[in-house]
Order: C-alpha cells, then structure tokens, then sequence
C-alpha cells in the first residue's frame, strides 16, 4: 500500500502534458502547455524512401504536426537546429515479453502425468488460455525500456508468453515520462498463439507438436460451436476466443517448418497468423513466400563456432557451419522474395547485437530502405496502427530518433529517442566531435594523437615518434581525460583537459610519471582514418556457401529431375508372377515403367549396362519412424486427432541413408504410447522434396493403434491411465468405437452436432475409409482386436510387430488382415519371449500377406537382408522373401497399384544392386523414384568430396571470424533422437 | 499393498524365467568322427575344398584334403561348408535376459571403478538368448561386465553348458575400462540443453583413471596391509596374465587412452569400438593394438559421415595392417549377437575377402582374446569347436547348421524357437 502510495505521488510530480484534465490536483495549479517543438535543418526520414533535406519536423502535444522542406514554424515554437543530424521515426517491436513476467514452471508432483484441467469453468486443455488479458499484468520495465530506446525503439508489443493460446497483448509506448494512461497505446494489441505448452501447468496433453496443432485445430472447432450457443456448460475460455474473434493473430511458430504449420492451421480457419519466424525462412523460402502470410523475423543470427580444436570442431555438422555463414541472407531473401516482415529483437541474448546484426544483415545484403521498412512501417501496418505510428507524417505520434548520421552505419550516434513528443536522452548531442589526428605538445616533447571510433566513445592512440604507447581516454561532458604509457619504461602520463566550444585546439592539465603537474596543448592536424579492420570489413563481400536441396550435407545443388532411361541386360525381380527374369531390360519414361522385356531400345532414353547387376522395385518400410519431429502424442490413450503428416521432418539424413539402402517408399507410423495413436504420413523418399514433395498424392488413409506392454504403461512407472491391463484396452477400443458411430450417425442426420477430429478419424475407420497398422505382440490381443473390428464390421488391414502372429496365422488369413514383423528381434521385453524368426515364414505360409518391416533407422537401411532371414529362418523361396520388402508392404499399404513392383504402367520406383539383392553382399548402386535418381553410389562418392571441402572453407571463414574478434560459441553437435515406437517425443 | 503385490509380481517372473526350458548340454566326445566333402573355411584365411576333418576327445586330429584318411564315424557333408565357431567378444551375453525386465539384467554393477567385479559367475547358462546362437555358428563369447569407468572383469565361455563352472574356457581374461568422452552430451533431465558440447572435465576424468592405474600398479609392488579387491584385480594388468580392453571411439580418445595405458606399463591393450580409429592407423600399428570394431550395422554417428562408415571402417584398420575383429556391442545386443556372422559377411560387400571377413569373427578374435591356441581355427592340436552349415555361413541364405560341435561335443541346435516353429507349423499341417 505504502509502495503504491508513493509511486503514485512520484507519477503525480512528473507533470503530464495531455491526458487526465479531469483529475484534481493538489500540487499546484492546473496549467497547459501548447508550444511547439520544430527541428530545423535536419535530414528528414520521414517514411523508408521519403527522405527530406534541411527539412522541419513539427511537433505539439506528442504528435507530429507537419514534415517536410517548407513547414510553417508557429511564433510560439521550441526551435532546435538540427544541422547535420538525421531524424528518423523510432523502431517499433512487434514481439515481445515486455514488462509481463513469464509464470515459474510448476514443479511435477513426482505421482505420474496429470491427464485432467487444473481449472474448472474453461477450457478442458490448461495451455488453451485466451482468457489471459496481458493488460491486467502488465507492469512498466523503466530498465528494459531504456535497453529499447537506446536501440532505437519507441514502441513495443508485448504479451505474457506463455502457452498455446496466450490471449491479449498490449502495445506501450517507451515514455518514461508518462504514465500507463498515457504510453499504453492498445490494451488489446492482438491475440497470441504458439506450439508450446504454458509452463503453469503440468497437464499431461499435448505431449507433440503434432498434438499443438490438433489441440488448436479442436480449439477453433469448439469455438465455433459454442458460440452457436450448443454448449450447455460455460467455458470461459471459448468466450474469451470469440471476443477476441477480431483481433491481430500473431503466432509464434520459431522455424521455417513451424511457419508453415501455424500458416496451415490458419488456411483451414480462415486465419491469417503474424507468423514470428525462426531466421531460417531463406532455405524454404518458396514455400514461406506460397504462405502469403506477414511474418515477424528475428535478428538472432548464430555465432561461429569455435573450431580451433579439431577433435571438437569434428561434431559440428556441416548444417550448422552453414547456418552460421547463410543466416544473415535471411532478411535479404526475405525481401527478395517480397514476403513482408518486420524485424524484431526477440531471442537476442543481449539487445546490442540488434545493431551489430542489423548491420550484418545491410552487409549480407538487405537494402536500408527495407530494413527501416522492416523497423517501422511494417510493424506498424501489422499492429493495425499505420494511422499513427511508424512513420513523421502528420497526425502519428512524435516517436522519433535524432541520429548523428545514417542510422544503418557503424559509427553512427542516436542521440536522442522522442517518445510521445518526450525526449530521451540516449547520448549528449552537444558534445562536440573530437575525432582526428592531434600534435600534443608537453614539456618541450611531441606526441602524435588520435582520437577514432564512435563520436561519443572515442578510443586513443598515442604516439611518441616511431613508438607506439598504450594510451586510454575517456569522454565525457565535453571532459576529456586520458593516460598514456611507454611500456618500457614503465612511465605513465594522466592529463585532462576540457574542449572548447570552438577552435581546433584544446588544452589540459598533465601529470607527468613523476606527480609534477604541467600543461600541455593538442593541436588538430587533421581527421583520423577509419579503423582498418572496419573499413577491411566493409569492402569486404561475405562469402556466402550456396544453400542444398535439403540445404544439409548430401542435400542437392538443384533438385535432381526426372529422366528417361533404360537398364540393359539385368536381372530383373518383378516381385509379379513373372518371377525373375535374366538379361532383361527396364524402360522408364516420364516416371513410369513403360516396357520390360529383351532388347528393347528407346532414343532419348540414357542407357544404363545393367549387366550383372540385379534391378529390383524400391524397398517399402511399413513400419518407420524416420523424418520426423515427433512419433507419439502421449497425453490421450487416444489420439487419432493427431497425424504425422503435419510432423514430417524432410531434412533428415536417415532419408539419404535409407534411399542408400534401396528404400523408396515409407509409412512413418505413430509410435505406441496409447491403444488408439495418430494418423501415418506414407513417404517417397524424394530427398530434396519439401514436406508436401514427400507426401504421396492421394495418399491411402491410415492410422496405429497398439496393444500390450506399452499401450498398458507397463514398462514405465505409471499408474495413472487407463488401460493398465490387456482387458482395458479392449474397452478403450468398445468405448471409441461405440461413440464414433453414434457421432458418425448424428452427424449423417443432419442434426447439429460438435465437430470432434478425433471420431471423425474413427468414423473413417469404420466407413472403410481409414486403414489401422496395429501394434501387437501376443496371440490373445491380436484375436482380440480382430474381434472387436468385427463386431464394428471393418478389418483389421495390418499388424505390426505381429510378434505371435504365427501364433493365428490362420485367424488372420480368414480375418483378412496382414503381418508386418520384424524379421528376428525378441528378448526386449516380456511380450517377446515366444517370439521367434520363423515367424514370416510360418504367416506367409497359411496366407497372410506379411512384410518384413524396420522400426529402426538402422534396419532400414539393409531390410533387403532382413527379408533373406525368411529363407534362413523357415525355408522361403527367394522370390517370395523379397516379396516381403516390396510388393507385399505395397499390398498392405493399399498402394500396390502403384508401386511395390516391376510392371508396366507403375511408378519406376526401382533399385540397381551390384548382387543378389538378398544376399548380405548386395550394395545398392541407385536408387530411383518416379524415374529420378535420388541416390547414385558414384555421386555420393562425389558429395563425401565435397562435403570435405565445405566444410573445410566454413571453418577457415568461422577461424576468421574468431581472430577478427568477432562472436563465437564452442562447437556443438545436435542430439539425434533415433525414434522407435517408444519414443515419447 | 502395492510392494506385496509387485514382489509376487517378480517372483512369478523370475520362476517363470527358471522354468524356461534349456536344451540338454552335449555330453563328452566318445568316439573318434570324420566329416568329408565339405568346404573347410580354416579361418585363417586358408579354404580346403572338398576336405577331411577328423577329430578325437575334443580335438582335432586331422584336416586335409580330400586325400586325407578317415577315421571313425564318418559323416558326408558334400557341398557343405565347415566354420570354425564365430566367437561374440565384449558381450553381455548370458548377464541379461529380458532387456526391458530389470529383475533380468546383471551386467551393469554401480560404482565407477569396480575391476574385481566379475562376470564369469553371474552367467547364465541357461539363458535361452545363448541358446539361440548357437544354430548361427556362434559358439563362443567372452562374458563382459558393462558401465562405469572400469567395468570389472570378463570371462570367456563356450556356449553349451550346464553352469558357469562348466562353460569358462578361461576366467578372468581381461579388464574393462571405458575411455571418458572429450565431448559429451548434456544432461537433459537436469535441464542442460540435450546437444553435445566439449566436456570441461575432460582431463579431470582421465587423471582420475591415471592415478588409479598408478595406485593399482604400486599395491602389487608390495605385500599390503590390508587387501583391497580392485587393485588385486588390476594386478594381472601388470603381470601379464589379463589384457585391458580400452572403450574408444575419438581420434583424440583413443590416443589418449593407448598412451595412459602404455606409460601406466600395460602391455596388453585391445582397443574396442574405434569409430575413428581409421584416424589413427599408424600410432596404433606402432603400439601393436589390435581393434574389436563395434557393430557394423549401426548408423554413422555424425550427419556428414559416409552412410557407410560403420560397413567399411573394419576393412579400413585391417587394410591398415591392424589385427581386427568385430563385435555384436549396441542395442539389443545379446539377442542380435547370433547376427554375428551376417556382420562379417557385410564387409565383403565393401570389398572384404570373404576369408578375411571370416577371419575377424573366428581366429583374428581368438587371438585377440588370447585363446587361438586352441580355439578360432581349424588346425590339428586344436579344439574340435566348429560347425556344419549347407551354405556360405555369412550370407542369410546360406547360414543353415546341420552340425555344431564345441570340444567335440556334437551340440543341439534346437532351441526355444525352433520348437514353437515346429510345434505351430505341426498344428497347421494337422499333426
């Protein structure tokens, strides 16, 4: 009480202008300043390209009054002459946490997830908090504004970050010298959006970022159907989402893959996102720019990395040299590319790297007038408030900056920030300029003196003759003081001396080694050169690496393009009835397989002498958890609203390494947390491709389920969920069905009904739209899920694992669902223990269509190998064990019509080996997808050479930056999580 | 409540484990046999076609070729290829059972520098994983502690026997020192960004190793007052009768630890894993370390690696003129241990002669391990340990035992699997 008491009276005593002429007050007498200010003579930017010299700039009652060459200055005007001064509007932040303390991580109760609300009357999700008005918390950072405003700000848009939906922000004006009645320039600025939980709540649910977006999508849904009013309950946080209806959405979203995430949720609601960016957009900038949407971009650029030890710089990969080197292109292809963005500080470690990498990014190529765009207009035009900031047009707020120069350049002094017409001192403009070349003159010796660098921070050098003394000044309120030493002699001089006004010389006080005090006198002899290593840097262009396709190592200069081409003389495994076929030739055109047969010839077409080679269809894993962010949305036991589809990672090297291993074709499937998982993404391993270049067209529905040890929790410590038994996950199953048709039936009805994604993905399962790849291990769950899917009048199309699948393999043949298995893992855990390798073969042989699948980023790579355990283990023929990596997989995947194996009309999805493709020694020598070459072992032989040289060059660019003083950070390799179906991520 | 109920839980299980069914160990070779016809791969490089192995009390008594005189009970084995048994170094087999069951897993002791720990007599016999190796050729293993600085002290088994006592071909061969890492991975669950960074204790670490050497060394040099195990371990180190096995895989690692252990006076140093010990040919040459290369079906541990780095880095140190040999070390590695031979068989798609490659999993390895005078090859004088198989033993396809044999003994090669594939396969051809 005591505390507010006397802020308030400190309020009260710094007078305001305008605002509050209702309030009584004691202190004195109520009285009104209408004067003017008029800047004279200064260059004039008035907006980015509008550029005034010798020009006015007018202002009254914290708002610009006119611009320009010929403004009319009022008898009763402050006149200030800004002779040689820049005047430029002040930046504007367009993202930030200002002045709203984010909340302290709530500690785990050590008892296991928390699957339910924390609170009661909103939302049933905690990090869906629209409801959050930043206003009602928001606590003025007089610390954090003066970091602001000596970078350059003048506004700022703050929020409390925290959660998925965070609710309002506020936009405050940096004046210290008003109070919140006067900086806080919109209580609701905007509506905030991100992928990550708020750190208030230990609710278990969204575990993934694939769940984020399902959370947000069900959120949008929901918001439309109560405000519909079908709700019979309240929901604050549903009203405060259609209140907030109208309001900017910014979403931070931090990389290049987020950006189009949060665009995607947007497209499907109408919703166009301020997306805040990551600073990566530049390698997927096609795509970014296709998003039409106005970004927020940070300015974080990476530091070098140390690599002066080489068995630590061995770690850094080369797509993190590469960041380093490319990252400042950024804003430049940005602006290429026409994306509109503004810039922001936002993650910068410290806010004096905002000028440094502003610079940086002018240097890599950004035009200034884009970068004061990006710092003024822009901002403004995304916050809705062009009407009165970002911008000295006449009307908008007198929020500007008093330069001593082009703002954009190094040596370049902001003197002063004006807020709101306040002015704020950054750096005294009257002190006077000092920088040159000197002759000081003291007891009958000669010094030679220089005084370079910043206008108000001028660093010294000292001369006695050739020798070259260590020399320090400081200056300050037109004070010089300064010390010189001669090392050699150990002798140091002190002097002081004030600058006049005028003239070119000045004189001080100097104290000599011995304490005899005397006079000296420095006499200007001309101007200093610019530092060497400033002006060395500014003629210098960087020397930027060309970005790949993906842009990691092994990544394409282009992408490859698909050609024309005809294998000569193979041995060709059709994986059809046709069998294998001996001197055989494979045509492919258009990325199709058009003719096989002997001797055929096509001009145009290149030539390939498959003469003892083998050519195969490409690999198909069923079963795969590579090239992606995420595989298991735990916080449910049922999760269908999720899909790895929004989740595919396109830059993974284990898409290289798996195309190396002769695999084409991929279901990267949920992961095992819970009885009922998420949707598949089904994957060409087109490396190159973007994530929608990867994704098949029209690709078959389908989605995991799990059953045992996992699903029941019980390999962890956790007793929370539900099912703990292998007798609850049939009721998991009873219950979601049940409900999911009764939705399905009400919504067929036509009646109003609540749009819930996850039983419209059970619908499709039981409409025989959707396809489960289940996750089992033992015969009685097995027999117990085909079971229920007929009592619900669909199949079960796929087991995986399937480790007991031999177990009822004639149930599965009469039920009609496949196996996808492991060739011989067992012993992992209990469920296990009657698996054995026999089991293919034992499936295949009653009739199940059975694949042998990886689950593993390293199986992957050689399942041809693992389909040849089927001959070890239970006699398989040849043809039919590699049926079990290729057409079998593509029977299981509904994609067999397509691909999966050497016919005429398929997709020329094709593998070249150098032997038998099941014998251990087989080497796949390219590999082909819709007729391009995706991988070729005499390429990659190419790319290890140049991946050397690469990165040889990066870490001689990185050693100079190290010994030019700039930024560095011991090196780092990112942890690679190798996903399986565990993996909680 | 919950204690009681997970206590009955464990004692279920682990009676359940005991209850598993073994085959019966082999009994002791009574009569004298000779296999004809089949292709002999000596394991040392050499191959005789169409061959004669004739073989008495557990050892061989004469090989040759197709002139040489029988002896005994004649086995025709025309077509057939004839192995010595793949030996499995560096495993934790027989020390764990079920990976996901702790009540099964005994191989990783607490504390960071326990030699005297020894795995020769936690090993399980009867282990059904140890079973199932068997009809892929592997025969033998040496039995190894895991985790900590040093792990403690292996012992190397064959794989037919009734207890441990009965399967040790030699106890207490080596001790186990895994190399710190110069360059770590953070802590995650304390917070730490999960990238890996240079580790600041680096040399912190390894002086703590030096100066347990230098401890160790100076306790043998006098009778002590009061016995302490680990250094009494550590003495055969110095005396000559146990190797040490250096864990490393850097460049600057491995240099590191071969030169500790060389100025400590170890004189028998095998090097295990050796990511990067392509790097660094020369100095190991010169120090005669041999290499036991891990897994060869791993993925490459940076993005910018070759994809194939882990296939052709054996043939790398063996091109070098390093005595090399693979091990099975990685996830799930006692069950995938039986893949031994495909690992081997992997290499020669890199280029590898197919006897060279067999080499590092039979007598490169005995002689790594130290008992290639009478295991690893087959030659007269040594043990009759080897196995049948209708095809190349390396290649998937071929890799089919019709016999094994350990000292002489004619093994089963039945196990727990292979009776559930009979007994369902019965089932469904209406047996």
């Amino acid at each position: 009480m005591k505390k507010s008491l006397f802020f308030l009276l400190c309020l009260s005593m710094v007078g305001f202008v305008h605002g509050q002429d209702y309030f009584p007050k004691n202190d004195g007498v109520k009285e009104e300043n209408n004067n003017y200010t008029a800047f004279t003579n200064a260059t004039l930017h008035i907006s980015p390209g509008n550029v005034v010299k010798k020009g006015t700039l007018l202002i009254q009652n914290g708002k610009v009054v006119e611009a320009g060459k010929k403004v009319t200055v009022p008898a009763n005007s402050v006149t200030v002459d800004m002779d040689g001064k820049h005047i430029y509007p002040s930046f504007i932040e367009s993202y930030s946490g200002f002045g709203l303390k984010k909340p302290e991580r709530k500690p785990s109760n050590g008892r296991g997830p928390q699957y339910d609300a924390s609170r009661e009357g909103f939302y049933w999700n905690d990090h869906i908090m629209p409801e959050t008005h930043s206003i009602e918390k928001f606590k003025y950072d007089k610390k954090k504004a003066k970091e602001f405003r000596k970078a350059g700000f003048g506004t700022v848009n703050t929020h409390l970050m925290d959660g998925i939906a965070r609710g309002t922000g506020v936009l405050v004006a940096l004046n210290d010298k008003g109070g919140d009645q006067d900086r806080i320039l919109e209580d609701a600025s905007g509506q905030f959006f991100s992928f990550s939980k708020s750190v208030a709540s230990r609710q278990s649910y969204p575990t993934s970022l694939m769940g984020s977006m399902a959370l947000l999508r069900q959120m949008y849904s929901d918001m439309d159907w109560y405000a519909k009013g079908n709700s019979k309950t309240k929901d604050r946080s549903l009203e405060a989402m259609i209140e907030n209806k109208d309001l900017i959405p910014f979403f931070y979203a931090g990389n290049k893959g987020n950006n189009l995430r949060a665009d995607k949720i947007g497209d499907q609601f109408g919703i166009n996102y301020v997306i805040v960016g990551g600073g990566d957009e530049f390698e997927a900038i096609e795509s970014i720019k296709a998003t039409n949407a106005r970004y927020i971009i940070p300015l974080d650029f990476p530091a070098a990395f140390d690599v002066s030890d080489p068995f630590h710089a061995k770690y850094v990969a080369l797509e993190d040299m590469r960041e380093w080197n490319q990252a400042p292109t950024n804003p430049k292809v940005l602006a290429e590319n026409g994306v509109t963005f503004s810039l922001t500080t936002h993650d910068l470690d410290k806010m004096s790297e905002f000028k440094t990498n502003l610079m940086k990014a002018i240097k890599y190529g950004l035009s200034e007038t884009k970068a004061l765009e990006a710092l003024t207009t822009v901002p403004a035009q995304l916050l809705g408030k062009s009407n009165v900031l970002g911008t000295l047009e006449k009307g908008k707020y007198a929020n500007f900056l008093i330069t001593s120069g082009n703002i954009f350049e190094k040596e370049t002094t902001l003197y002063e920030n004006w807020v709101q017409g306040h002015k704020h001192v950054i750096n005294d403009m009257t002190q006077r300029d000092i920088r040159g070349k000197y002759s000081l003159s003291a007891n009958g010796v000669t010094y030679e003196m220089i005084l370079k660098g910043e206008a108000t921070k001028p660093k010294l050098e000292m001369k006695q003759g050739a020798t070259k003394l260590k020399a320090k000044a400081t200056y300050k309120n037109d004070w010089i003081t300064f010390s010189f030493t001669d090392e050699d002699k150990n002798e140091t001089h002190t002097a002081a001396a004030l600058i006049p006004a005028s003239g070119t010389t000045f004189s001080g006080k100097l104290v000599q080694p011995n304490g005899t005090e005397s006079t000296f006198t420095a006499t200007r002899a001309g101007d200093a050169d610019k530092e060497d290593k400033d002006k060395k840097d500014k003629d210098k262009k960087p020397e930027i690496v060309p970005t790949t396709y993906p842009n990691v190592g092994y990544g394409f200069a282009s992408k490859p393009k698909s050609q024309n081409m005809l294998f000569q003389n193979a041995t060709v495994w059709t994986s059809e009835d046709a069998g294998i076929l001996e001197n055989t030739d494979v045509l492919v055109k258009d990325g199709k397989i058009v003719a096989i047969g002997k001797g055929l010839s096509a001009s145009g077409a290149k030539k390939i002498d498959a003469t003892g080679k083998h050519l195969t269809a490409g690999i198909i894993d069923e079963h795969s958890h590579i090239a992606a962010f995420s595989i298991n949305e735990a916080g449910h036991n049922s999760s269908a609203e999720v899909s790895i589809e929004d989740v595919v990672n396109p830059e993974d090297i284990d898409i290289y390494r798996n195309i190396a291993g002769g695999v084409t074709t991929i279901q990267i499937l949920h992961g095992s947390a819970n009885p009922i998982g998420g949707r598949s993404a089904i994957l060409k391993l087109k490396w190159g491709e973007d994530v929608d270049g990867l994704i098949y067209d029209n690709s078959p529905k389908f989605i995991k389920f799990a059953l045992g040890e996992n699903v029941k929790q019980s390999n962890w410590q956790s007793f929370a969920r539900f099912p703990q038994t292998r007798m609850g996950v049939e009721q998991v199953y009873v219950n979601y069905f049940n409900r999911a048709k009764e939705y399905d039936a009400k919504k067929k009805s036509g009646q109003p009904f609540r749009y819930d994604e996850e039983l419209e993905v059970l619908a499709e399962i039981l409409n025989g739209e959707r396809f489960i790849s289940c996750h089992s291990y033992v015969q009685s769950e097995i027999n117990m899920l085909m079971k229920v899917a007929e009592q619900f009048n669909f199949k079960v199309n796929t087991f995986t694992h399937i480790l007991e699948g031999y177990k009822v393999a004639d149930k599965m043949a009469e039920h009609g669902a496949g196996g996808s298995t492991f060739s011989d893992w067992w012993a992992y855990k209990y469920e296990v223990n009657d698996a054995i390798p026999h089991n293919a073969a034992i499936m295949a042989s009653q009739g199940v269509v059975t694949a042998i699948n990886s689950d593993d980023n390293e199986m992957s790579r050689r399942l041809n190998q693992e389909a040849a355990k089927g001959i070890k283990y239970g006699g398989m023929s040849e043809e039919e064990a590699w049926k079990m990596v290729t057409i079998n997989p593509a029977i299981l995947l509904h994609l067999d019509d397509r691909t999966g194996s050497i016919k005429e009309g398929k997709d020329a999805d094709l593998v070249l080996w150098s032997d038998n493709p099941l014998s251990v020694y087989a080497k796949a020598e390219k590999t082909i997808i819709d007729g391009t070459v995706y991988f070729d072992i005499d390429a990659d032989k190419a790319k290890r050479e140049a991946i050397k040289e690469e990165r040889n060059k990066l870490m001689n660019l990185m050693r100079d930056e190290k010994n030019g003083g700039g930024k560095t950070t011991p090196p780092k390799k990112k942890e690679k999580i190798h996903m399986h179906c565990d993996t909680v991520n | 409540m919950k204690t009681l109920k997970n206590i009955l839980l464990a004692t279920i299980i682990s009676v359940g484990l005991q209850a598993w069914a073994q085959q019966t160990p082999a009994p002791a070779q009574s009569e004298t046999i000779t296999i004809t016809g089949a292709t002999a791969h000596l394991g040392n490089g050499s191959v005789i076609e169409n061959s004669v192995i004739v073989f008495s009390d557990g050892k061989i008594t004469a090989i040759g070729d197709a002139s040489t005189p029988t002896q005994g009970n004649v086995v025709n084995a025309n077509g057939k290829h004839i192995y010595p048994g793949f030996i499995a170094p560096v495993s934790t087999l027989g020390l764990g059972e079920v990976d996901a069951l702790r009540q099964t897993r005994d191989f990783d002791e607490i504390g960071e520098f326990i030699p005297n720990i020894r795995s020769i007599i936690a090993y399980n016999s009867e282990s059904k994983v140890v079973e199932s190796l068997r009809p892929n050729g592997v025969l033998l293993a040496q039995v190894t502690p895991q985790g900590g600085r040093i792990s403690g002290t292996s012992s190397i088994v064959q794989l037919d026997a009734w207890n441990w006592e009965d399967a040790a071909i030699k106890t207490d061969d080596g001790i186990h020192l895994r190399w710190p890492n110069s360059f770590k991975r953070g802590r995650w669950w304390l917070g730490e960004d999960p990238a890996w960074k240079p580790d600041e204790k680096y040399n912190e670490r390894i002086e703590e190793v030096r100066s347990y050497l230098n401890e160790a060394k100076a306790y043998g040099k006098a009778s002590a007052s009061s016995k302490n195990e680990g250094f009494a371990a550590m003495q055969g180190l110095y005396n000559g009768s146990k190797k040490l096995y250096l864990y490393a895989q850097g460049e600057r690692e491995i240099v590191d630890a071969i030169t500790t252990a060389k100025e400590a006076g170890i004189n028998q140093v095998v090097l295990v894993g050796g990511y990067e010990a392509y790097k660094v040919i020369p100095f190991l040459k010169k120090h005669n370390i041999p290499v036991l290369v891990n897994r060869v079906h791993t993925t490459p541990m940076g993005d910018d690696d070759d994809y194939d780095l882990p296939y052709k880095l054996p043939k790398l140190l063996a091109e070098g003129g390093l005595l090399v040999g693979l091990n099975a070390k990685g996830q799930m590695e006692r069950m995938n241990t039986r893949n031994l031979p495909f690992y081997a068989g992997h290499l020669v798609g890199q280029g590898v002669d197919k006897e060279t490659a067999l080499q590092m999993i039979t007598l490169n390895t005995a002689k790594i391990l130290g008992i290639d005078s009478n295991y690893g090859s087959l030659e007269v004088g040594k043990s009759a340990t080897f196995f049948v198989s209708e095809g190349d033993a390396l290649d998937m396809r071929g890799n089919m035992l019709t016999h094994a044999f350990i000292d002489g003994r004619k093994i089963s090669l039945e196990t727990h699997q292979t009776k559930l594939w009979k007994r369902y396969m019965d089932k469904y051809s209406g047996n």
